[in-house]
């Protein structure tokens, strides 16, 4: 048995220790929301983090992460509340096939977290370890600086679409 | 390929549509009469409508959703003619029924561009009878003529008493009432649904982790399967050693199936580990030797070989031989694997009497008779859930359901639920791939700098031959699909001899977003822009004068040439190229602006794209598709390229098989035609002309000619 604190809540699970992080939480715990696109951590589908961080979940081993605290998109709204990144990604009307779009937020709230006002560049950086192949990368732009206002508490201006 | 050949009458409905957006003559009659009435419910006036007492208007949606948008604009098309309320609008994934065929295709299949163009009527009267009728409900209700009602918002109005009433309270007296056949639709001016920007209705369940896809289907009882497969396309296991395998806790069974042999175990990641555990002694079949490199020797020695003639106007030869100038060129591109991001995969419960399959599918019928040929049920036995699809592209619709094939061989005999996933890996390279093309061209020129011939050759694997979609898709050994878009070009050149050569059969092949017009937008558009320049022409202004006869492609290349600034200045070290292309009945024309970084690679700055698809039914979304498709393009013209060598493909993962990242992303502005002519296909039109747009810029910065995808700037010449 390994325990695990997912989204604010302690899990004993029954798998081998080397079991990519990834895999316990949709198999064992049901958290389907963090998604399997690589296995090899290339695309960020699988994106978590790890007592904030982001990190790819599909090559963290399962016992590396005993005691930590795993944050998944499960657990980003707050109830009803969703997180300011979802919200803005709602906005932008981000996603196509969505499949992407879990690991796509959870590093851009990574971002945010340690910068709330991220340039061109800074974005860049931080987002191109995340594959969409439906192409949606300008969007995901527009929803993090909308996101990094809302987060700042600046109005927002509506692009007049 | 036992598959393959299953009962050839099954088929006689499957049009060249299915494959390439084109009708090939296999016309269907619409099956959108009196229809069983699948989803009970208070008001279920046909097979795409619910309406409940509470107000909750469902939508039955029988297209598949891989991020197209279709779950928002076909239910958009019905609601308008309908008069409801859109906030109360949700959308369910219809059963595979005939009700949810598509009436050009005759089957149930989400492709070729064509869910709004073939749903725009049948929903339109499918929301107008059904507002018909709620009207009638409440003219009856109140003693009122029908006539004097007017619906707004989901709710019938009496304007002369003050009365109304919401759908939902007339749902029940409505569902007592028949259906009228023929109704008058909405003047198009009238629309208040139709042509606005709406939001994606599965938009939260996708920002919250709730959207399921076939990959996150959870079922009591399931069990996870991961199938070894051959290392060559069209190999087959000899023998296989399961001892170490089975080994493992958490491993229920090793059995071999026809693509392979499946491990069965408690969850994925036990599967994947007992996999590479097994001990398998492959045969490698007629592949063993293929090499890619050889192939396109084999290609280029077929293009310099006269061909099938798909296509001959006046006498391309003769014009060629007493032209000014003649341009010759030899263009290739190679094959591509579709990649979406989610892994194939499907989940598949067999019992004595049903089967039940669920999976993200672009081609519900051909699961249904797939499941049926592995089973031994009949197909109305097959019942499909749709999932949403982690991306489709073409892949999840294929003509043997390879992915939902292995699912339901592995559940067949097991009684529980199995979810079978394909690694990435496997993705990449078990087959199904866009093929290699080579094509050469020959132009003749005029004194005036104009073209006389185009003679073109075409030299790639038929997406039809050898299959059973051979006597619907191909004539006389012409498959359409490698030729489409180079046979009935637009522009005005009087001698054009278009060929074709089918290349051995030897990879998978399968279409691909926007088909043949993956490799024709390419290299037509490139050579013409060849064609330009050898005759001093501008390559904006040779197209508008060989275009004068065609109003909608003259618009959008206009339109995009004007937002780009065509023949304005550019800061130093960047330069645009032009390329237009019409497919899926929609025209698109795109600007791409380049510049080389400092380690001399290709980057591409800025993308001006504009198109006609008709009436745009949610504009925001065509924006998006449009955004999407030039993003594909993108990555297919400057990364994408499978290789093979001793039958093995060589690329495996997003490592060596990459595609375009935000860093690399460029600018895209998308412009709309306003019309009113009625919608046509927006998913694949975007891709097209993309790689040729990026290569004629680069030719204007350089100089150099790019007639190899992917883009290698050691290679233009």
């Amino acid at each position: 048995m390994i325990a695990i604190n997912v989204n604010g809540k302690r899990h004993d699970v029954d798998v081998a220790p080397s079991t990519p992080l990834l895999w316990v939480l949709r198999d064992a715990l049901g958290l389907t929301g963090t998604k399997y696109g690589c296995g090899i951590a290339q695309c960020g589908a699988c994106t978590v983090h790890i007592d904030g961080v982001a990190t790819r979940s599909c090559i963290t081993p399962v016992e590396t992460v005993a005691g930590q605290e795993v944050k998944t998109i499960e657990g980003l709204a707050e109830g009803d509340a969703l997180h300011p990144v979802q919200q803005a990604w709602l906005e932008e009307d981000v996603v196509q096939c969505g499949y992407c779009q879990s690991g796509q937020i959870m590093s851009a709230v990574d971002l945010l977290s340690s910068n709330p006002n991220p340039t061109d560049a800074q974005i860049d950086d931080a987002m191109s370890g995340n594959i969409c192949r439906c192409g949606t990368y300008g969007r995901i732009k527009c929803a993090i600086e909308r996101a990094a206002k809302m987060l700042r508490g600046e109005a927002i201006q509506e692009a007049g679409r | 390929m036992s598959r393959d050949t299953q009962d050839r009458r099954d088929f006689l409905k499957v049009s060249g549509a299915v494959a390439s957006g084109l009708v090939l003559g296999f016309y269907v009659p619409q099956r959108f009469g009196p229809v069983t009435v699948r989803a009970a419910g208070p008001f279920a006036p046909n097979a795409f409508l619910r309406i409940l007492p509470d107000d909750t208007v469902t939508v039955l949606v029988g297209k598949s959703e891989m991020g197209q948008g279709v779950y928002t604009s076909l239910p958009m098309i019905l609601a308008e003619e309908l008069d409801c309320d859109w906030s109360r609008v949700q959308v369910e994934s219809a059963p595979a029924a005939p009700e949810y065929y598509d009436p050009m295709m005759g089957e149930q299949t989400t492709g070729g561009s064509t869910s709004v163009m073939t749903s725009w009527e049948p929903l339109r009267k499918a929301g107008a009878s059904a507002r018909a009728v709620l009207v009638e409900a409440a003219g009856q209700m109140w003693g009122v003529p029908a006539k004097s009602l007017r619906t707004e918002k989901g709710r019938v109005h009496h304007d002369a008493s003050g009365r109304s009433a919401s759908y939902g309270e007339l749902s029940v007296k409505a569902a007592a009432l028949p259906v009228p056949a023929e109704v008058p639709l909405k003047d198009p001016k009238d629309f208040k649904i139709v042509g606005t920007n709406v939001k994606r209705i599965e938009g939260r369940d996708k920002v919250t982790g709730k959207g399921e896809f076939s990959i996150d289907v959870r079922l009591p009882g399931m069990l996870t399967a991961v199938v070894a497969h051959p290392p060559v396309c069209g190999g087959t296991a000899k023998s296989f050693d399961a001892s170490k395998a089975l080994a493992i806790p958490g491993v229920v069974k090793v059995k071999p199936i026809s693509t392979g042999v499946a491990v069965i175990a408690k969850d994925f990641w036990t599967a994947r580990t007992a996999r590479e555990a097994l001990q398998i002694v492959w045969d490698d079949g007629p592949n063993g030797a293929l090499d890619t490199e050889a192939m396109r020797a084999q290609y280029r020695k077929l293009a310099g070989e006269p061909g099938l003639v798909a296509e001959n106007h006046g006498d391309a030869e003769k014009a060629i031989a007493g032209a000014a100038k003649v341009v010759e060129a030899t263009y290739e591109v190679p094959y591509l694997a579709h990649a979406p991001m989610e892994p194939l995969n499907a989940v598949a419960h067999v019992q004595a009497d049903r089967c039940d399959i669920w999976a993200g599918t672009q081609y519900q019928t051909m699961d249904q008779k797939v499941g049926a040929s592995i089973t031994g049920l009949t197909p109305e036995q097959i019942f499909v859930h749709t999932t949403l699809l982690g991306g489709g592209f073409g892949r999840r619709a294929n003509i043997t359901s390879d992915f939902v094939a292995d699912a339901v061989e592995v559940a067949k005999g097991e009684g529980v639920p199995i979810k079978t996933i394909w690694t990435r890996e496997e993705d990449i390279q078990c087959g199904y791939f866009r093929p290699m093309f080579v094509h050469s061209f020959k132009a003749g020129i005029d004194a005036k700098g104009m073209p006389v011939a185009w003679h073109q050759r075409a030299v790639g694997q038929s997406l039809a031959q050898g299959t059973f979609l051979e006597p619907f898709m191909m004539k006389e050994g012409i498959d359409a699909s490698s030729v489409e878009g180079a046979t009935e070009m637009p522009y005005a050149i009087a001698n054009r001899r278009i060929e074709s050569h089918n290349a051995p059969r030897t990879l998978t092949v399968l279409w691909w977003r926007s088909v043949g017009h993956t490799h024709t937008g390419f290299v037509n558009e490139s050579f013409l822009d060849e064609v330009a320049h050898a005759g001093g022409k501008d390559p904006y202004e040779l197209r508008r004068e060989l275009l004068e006869d065609q109003p909608r492609h003259l618009a959008v290349l206009q339109l995009a040439a004007e937002k780009a600034g065509w023949g304005t200045p550019l800061p130093s070290g960047r330069a645009r190229g032009i390329a237009m292309r019409k497919s899926f009945e929609s025209y698109v024309a795109e600007v791409a602006e380049v510049s080389l970084d400092g380690d001399g690679e290709v980057r591409v700055d800025r993308v001006v794209c504009a198109v006609d698809c008709g009436i745009t039914v949610n504009p925001w979304n065509v924006v998006a598709q449009m955004e999407s498709a030039i993003v594909y393009g993108l990555t297919a013209a400057l990364y994408s390229e499978l290789t093979v060598k001793k039958g093995r493909v060589q690329q495996s993962n997003f490592h060596d098989y990459p595609v375009l990242r935000m860093d690399r992303m460029p600018k895209i502005e998308v412009h709309l035609v306003k019309s009113t002519e009625k919608p046509t296909g927006v998913g694949e039109p975007g891709v097209p002309p993309l790689a040729a747009a990026v290569g004629n810029a680069i030719f204007a910065l350089t100089g150099k000619r790019v007639r190899k995808l992917p883009i290698r700037m050691s290679e233009a010449v």
